[in-house]
């Protein structure tokens, strides 16, 4: 049974605060195709469909494939090179303090 | 030139008073063409926007498809709130009216077939999230021991690694199970169902990392049950987080041909 109180509030939801993820998913994904007028060219949308979806899909699951372009697309990946440099940084130091301590156990 | 016209979505006549006051893409109002007893949805879109390039830099830019995509979902998601709708796909954009009326004639038959499985129905979207808790345990271990100049620092900063690796796999791994248990549950209260793409927590901004995300075509006299199974079911699972969205318009089951 629907109590349509429940029902008009889940309904309610559906505002401006809906996940863009989620609407994206359904109107750049899903939906009917249907061969319009004015064509946005067909490769164009899909390459533009497969930039978004790799924001959609799972990041690790595109890096386990392989893709992993966004990383160095500056326009899609603010956070992570810096990420990556703190982490280089962080082995770099630790592959040094491995030396050291290789090279003092030798003398 | 005159305007051309920008199609949401096909679906059974309804009251137009229902639908009054419903703004489209860039705030034009919607207006119905019909032919027999069907409606396409349908706003003027100026001529300096119809064209392919013009389209084409908006829908590139996140900013300006967010607007646009939300227009379109706004509009689908009003006049699914009164009869059954298939729902387009974004930016599908006609010359005329008369070139809408006559896809609704060419395609009268498809489209009354869909719009009679969608009677009665709304898609819910189920997610399944799992935590990766002390995602930063092995980092901080790490950094303690950090230029202690011991080979024993690199070793557990290693073995840290590897147990956090670990730890993710096996969280992934039994987040799956409950999501395929899920599934078969949700699915025996559904008419269809289609899997989508996990997430990524960049543009969801989710509470955990995505394994699980799919969407249910149920009578929409069900979609109450259906939610609160799947709320049910997470809950039995300390493991991992349950997400209901919608009720949608059926966007995920417009494309028949589209598999799971």
């Amino acid at each position: 049974m629907i109590e349509s109180d429940r029902m008009m509030e889940w309904h309610g939801r559906q505002g401006a605060s809906t996940n863009l993820a989620d609407i994206l998913e359904r109107v750049l994904d899903k939906g009917l195709i249907i061969a319009g007028d004015i064509k946005i060219n067909l490769l164009d949308i899909e390459l533009l469909t497969i930039k978004l979806r790799l924001l959609v899909a799972s990041v690790d699951k595109a890096k386990a494939m392989g893709i992993d372009w966004w990383e160095r697309d500056p326009a899609l990946s603010q956070p992570r090179p810096r990420q990556l440099a703190a982490e280089n940084a962080r082995l770099r130091k630790q592959i040094r303090a491995l030396q050291t301590a290789t090279l003092g156990a030798r003398r | 030139m005159s305007t051309a016209s920008y199609t949401y979505a096909v679906a059974r006549p309804f009251n137009p008073t229902q639908a009054a006051g419903i703004v489209g893409v860039d705030g034009a109002a919607i207006h119905l063409v019909r032919h027999q007893d069907l409606v396409a949805v349908v706003s003027p879109l100026a001529p300096a926007e119809a064209d392919e390039t013009a389209l084409r830099a908006r829908l590139e830019t996140l900013s300006e498809l967010e607007v646009i995509a939300r227009a379109h979902h706004r509009v689908v998601a009003a006049v699914a709130a009164c009869t059954p709708t298939l729902p387009f796909r974004l930016a599908t954009v006609h010359r005329t009216d008369d070139r809408v009326a006559q896809l609704l004639r060419r395609e009268y038959r498809r489209f009354r077939e869909t719009l009679d499985r969608f009677a009665g129905r709304v898609e819910v979207g189920v997610k399944i999230y799992v935590q990766h808790a002390g995602a930063s345990a092995g980092m901080s271990v790490a950094e303690k021991t950090d230029g202690s100049g011991s080979a024993r620092a690199g070793r557990d900063y290693l073995r840290n690694r590897r147990e956090q690796r670990d730890r993710r796999q096996h969280a992934w791994r039994r987040a799956t199970t409950a999501a395929e248990q899920m599934d078969a549950v949700l699915a025996g209260l559904a008419v269809d169902r289609r899997q989508h793409r996990t997430q990524s927590a960049e543009l969801s901004a989710a509470p955990g990392e995505n394994v699980f995300n799919a969407a249910y075509l149920v009578d929409a006299g069900r979609a109450e049950e259906l939610a609160a199974r799947a709320q049910r079911l997470g809950a039995e699972n300390p493991h991992v987080t349950i997400e209901i969205t919608g009720p949608w318009p059926p966007y995920s089951f417009a494309d028949s041909e589209e598999g799971t």
